[in-house]
């Protein structure tokens, strides 16, 4: 078996081990390329029979145009349940990173929104696309990670995970976080799409797009929430992105790759690591750790 | 390995080819802080190209505000992940780290050496081909390379690559590094018969033999770690092992499909295969290995698919898919080495849950034959086992499992121990072999059944099982009703704590390892007794749900009636009819129920009985009353 071959037959283990021992899991669908690795992955996990669990996505308001339309027509397509959740609150305080800033924002719209929705459906298990590869602190962590019911991650509380063995007995309230991607890097997720031929959000190929700079950042004006005297700086210019979110949270870069292969290309041959895009990083180097405690996935 | 970025610039496609197809090895690195086992890890990231600008900046930054390294990059900041750790300075947990050549892919399972963390390095090795011992050249072999060499091969590693690290210190000196290798030798016999070591010499710092072979020791005709790791064969003898798969989970779409998934364990399999589904022995034909792009003709040990069978044999998951020609065993009685992972001790005698493949049953584990001393491989008695332990120990399911033993399959014999209050993953195990005990003790026929000794006594046998803090009343209450049924005419029997720890228990102390033990055999005579047909009053504190739990699933339905005379503490004190509270407290008395020992309460016995303003035989009666109405006494 090559190494993709190995990585795919573990994801789907750890996918077939959570269906058959949680009573109420969801995957938590993020609309960007390892989300869509994971799908891939579930609907081979369980095929002929479709994935025993919906889609969840947890919708901050200020995420790419593009990318909702992309959720809504693959849920349909796959056949999955699409359940949409929203911070009502944040939305009736009309919070936006534009004028609460990103670390607000972000624990608002996304960190609090994750745990309403997990209280509000009482998921006893959510898959997640997180690679240990992406920054230090997930390096440690487990495949299968659990929250108290306060949704707390305590990394001196984890459980050993021995062979292939997972242990996902919880007590009422509590809930694990499942991370069938774990042991995948950013190539093998790459290499795993062009392989499988697995469709993604066109916002990660080149093409001309209206950006401007804030916070030192190429953004893209993605709709007229921006304020005005931002918008009137945009200028177009060839970008990607190298991972999706809230779209003034996203830092695009410039690049002509069009294809599959000139995006791995560009990623072998660049020098800054994937996070770097990402602006809630920036502050300090134990942030991701803290985030994770709080109940960031 | 620099390469490459020739070929990725000018043909990407061709790149992706062959990167396609590379192998995967897992392995993990053993040593301490001081042996520069991070700095290695470091530098292979940092080599194949793994560290970007950004995070190098930040590595540069950190290594001049809090490296060891002076101006120079200390790799080792690179690896040491949680906040927690990086203030300690060590290595707490397991890391997993990812990097990438062009024959391999690697999985670096990074764990720390100290014995306190025995448990992080047995996870770790469970899953790695090889496993790389760092050793400091200047100290050569210690305490701690034995440790990590048989916790290394105790979880199955064969492949050993002794890492004599720091050989800049000793200007490169031959003689030292064949002096070590020589050490490791001796001590390796005691190991295994069957391991491969790789000794190299290195200085992960000064980055020699580490990619390539360096000049400093023009001596060593070996292979760099590098050429070592990328060409050790994956030797996955699973492969050629007889076929298993356990069963993850029954695929039903609809009435027309059911299939079977699961991860193959061992083996190959084809359709027209002869398999058994086990513990069952149901034997049937493979039809398709079906997956979602299309049916296999073949699948392999590793892969992920789902089978479909020629027969309805109602298998579910847990189950075990075997070869039928050559079968795994079944039993549920075992010899087994265990590693204890909690902070709370093993207690001999106690129910845990036990995972092993797809299946989660119930184990109770017998006290240790032996304990094995991790620094120097002897035996040691143990009656139980603490955290970081390893003993040798027998266990019994309450049922019976597919397996074979963990030396031949890790996947078949490797479980997990699970505490059935706490949920915590308190041990991880490895079976050697079934004892045959279950199947070669025969129960006794016997004419005469515990039905006509009951019926001869004119009555229906019950375990009356009191449970209490010390100085409740258990015993004046049993006492009293004792007489009562006497007086109707009934046979019965007192079992008292007291009484009986002067004789079948004299050998037990009040630890909570021996307070199991004391209800186990208490539980066992009642048993006996009941079989007998009496009435049994067992007066007992018996603290712990668990144990009590365990009483009631020995009797046969309906025979257990659990009474919790329920006398607040306090109250209990204060009466202190042996003056045992007042030792308590001086502490003249250890584990005392109630002071300095947990008492867990029924949630649901049968009977309560409230002690205050309530004579002993108003309480009796109140007893009395609940077996004539759930017709215990009509006969």
């Amino acid at each position: 078996m090559t190494h993709l071959d190995r990585l795919e037959a573990e994801s789907l283990h750890i996918m077939r081990e959570v269906a058959s021992e949680c009573e109420n899991p969801v995957m938590l669908y993020s609309v960007g390329k390892d989300s869509a690795v994971m799908l891939h992955l579930a609907m081979k996990a369980f095929y002929p029979s479709r994935p025993p669990f919906p889609l969840m996505h947890v919708d901050t308001t200020w995420k790419f145009k593009e990318m909702i339309a992309f959720r809504d027509r693959k849920a349909a397509e796959m056949g999955m349940d699409l359940l949409v959740h929203i911070n009502e609150d944040g939305v009736r305080d009309g919070v936006g990173p534009f004028t609460h800033g990103s670390a607000m924002h972000t624990d608002i719209m996304k960190t609090a929104a994750l745990k309403q929705a997990l209280d509000k459906y009482k998921f006893d298990a959510a898959f997640g696309g997180a690679r240990r590869d992406e920054e230090k602190s997930r390096a440690k962590e487990r495949v299968f990670s659990f929250r108290s019911a306060e949704h707390r991650w305590d990394p001196k509380k984890q459980r050993p995970e021995p062979w292939n063995l997972y242990n996902t007995r919880i007590h009422k309230g509590e809930s694990i976080r499942v991370f069938p991607l774990s042991n995948w890097t950013e190539l093998d997720i790459w290499q795993y799409i062009r392989r499988e031929q697995i469709e993604i959000v066109p916002l990660y190929f080149a093409a001309e797009r209206p950006v401007v700079t804030w916070n030192g950042v190429d953004i893209m004006v993605d709709d007229d929430r921006m304020p005005d005297e931002l918008t009137k700086t945009a200028v177009m210019k060839s970008v990607r992105f190298r991972t999706l979110g809230c779209y003034p949270l996203t830092g695009a870069v410039e690049s002509t790759a069009s294809t599959l292969e000139e995006i791995i290309q560009e990623m072998l041959l660049t020098t800054t690591s994937e996070r770097q895009g990402r602006v809630i990083d920036a502050d300090q180097a134990a942030s991701m750790e803290k985030k994770k405690q709080e109940g960031y996935f | 390995m620099r390469l490459t970025d020739d070929l990725i610039a000018s043909d990407i496609g061709a790149y992706l080819q062959k990167h396609e197809h590379k192998s995967l090895l897992r392995f993990i690195t053993c040593g301490s802080v001081d042996d520069g086992k991070s700095t290695l890890i470091g530098r292979l990231l940092y080599d194949s190209k793994m560290i970007f600008e950004d995070q190098l900046a930040s590595l540069e930054a950190d290594s001049k505000r809090v490296g060891t390294q002076g101006e120079n990059i200390d790799f080792a900041l690179l690896v040491d992940g949680l906040a927690a750790e990086r203030e300690q300075g060590i290595t707490i947990d397991v890391a997993y780290r990812f990097f990438a050549t062009d024959k391999r892919k690697f999985i670096v399972a990074d764990t720390p050496g100290h014995e306190q963390y025995t448990r992080n390095m047995a996870t770790g090795a469970s899953t790695a081909d090889v496993a790389i011992l760092m050793i400091d050249a200047r100290k050569g072999i210690l305490t701690q390379t034995r440790r990590h060499s048989f916790i290394t091969t105790l979880l199955g590693i064969r492949r050993l690559v002794l890492a004599v690290n720091k050989m800049d210190l000793v200007d490169y000196s031959e003689q030292v590094f064949n002096d070590i290798v020589e050490d490791f030798y001796d001590f390796a016999d005691e190991l295994a018969t069957d391991l491969e070591i790789q000794p190299i010499p290195m200085s992960a710092l000064a980055g020699i033999n580490i990619t390539e072979n360096s000049r400093e020791t023009d001596w060593y005709d070996g292979p760099s770690l590098m050429d070592y790791l990328e060409t050790v064969p994956i030797g996955d003898k699973r492969l050629n092992a007889p076929f298993r798969m356990p069963v993850q989970w029954v695929n039903r779409p609809n009435l027309d499909f059911r299939g079977f998934s699961g991860q193959i364990a061992a083996g190959t399999v084809k359709p027209g295969d002869r398999i058994k589904t086990l513990p069952s022995g149901r034997q049937s034909t493979i039809t398709r290995i079906v997956t979602a792009t299309g049916d296999l003709d073949e699948a392999v040990a590793g892969q992920s698919i789902t089978l479909t069978l020629a027969d309805e044999v109602d298998s579910s998951r847990g189950d075990v898919i075997v070869s039928a020609d050559s079968p795994a065993e079944v039993s549920d009685q075992f010899q087994v080495r265990v590693l204890w992972m909690s902070d709370t001790p093993l207690l001999p005698g106690r129910r845990y849950l036990l995972k092993i493949g797809a299946k989660t049953v119930t184990a109770t584990i017998n006290a240790p034959k032996y304990g094995i001393d991790i620094n120097t491989l002897n035996d040691m008695p143990a009656k139980t086992l603490e955290l970081n332990q390893i003993g040798v120990t027998t266990l019994s399911l309450d049922q019976a499992i597919a397996f074979d033993p963990y030396d031949e399959n890790r996947e078949m014999g490797g479980f997990i121990l699970i505490d059935r209050q706490t949920n915590d993953t308190v041990g991880l195990g490895m079976i050697d072999f079934a004892l045959r005990r279950a199947s070669n003790i025969h129960w006794q026929a016997i004419d005469i059944d515990r039905a006509t000794l009951a019926e001869q006594k004119g009555q229906k046998p019950a375990v009356l099982w009191f449970t209490g803090l010390s100085g409740s009343g258990k015993s004046t209450i049993a006492n009293a009703l004792q007489k009562r049924l006497f007086a109707l005419g009934k046979h019965t029997f007192i079992l008292d704590g007291d009484n009986v720890r002067h004789g079948l228990n004299r050998d037990l102390g009040f630890t909570d390892v021996d307070r199991v033990e004391n209800v186990r055999r208490v539980s066992n005579v009642a048993r006996l007794m009941s079989d007998a047909g009496l009435i049994t009053l067992v007066s007992f504190i018996s603290p712990f749900r668990d144990e009590r739990q365990m009483a009631r699933n020995l009797m046969a339905d309906g025979e257990f009636v659990e009474i919790h005379v329920d006398t607040p503490l306090n109250v209990a004190e204060q009466r202190d009819v042996k003056g045992l509270y007042k030792k308590a407290r001086a502490g003249e008395i250890k584990n005392f129920t109630g002071i300095d020992s947990p008492y867990e309460p029924p949630l649901d016995p049968e009977l309560r009985i409230n002690t205050v303003g309530q004579s002993p035989e108003d309480a009796a009666e109140t007893i009395l009353d609940y077996l004539k109405e759930k017709g215990f006494l009509a006969h």
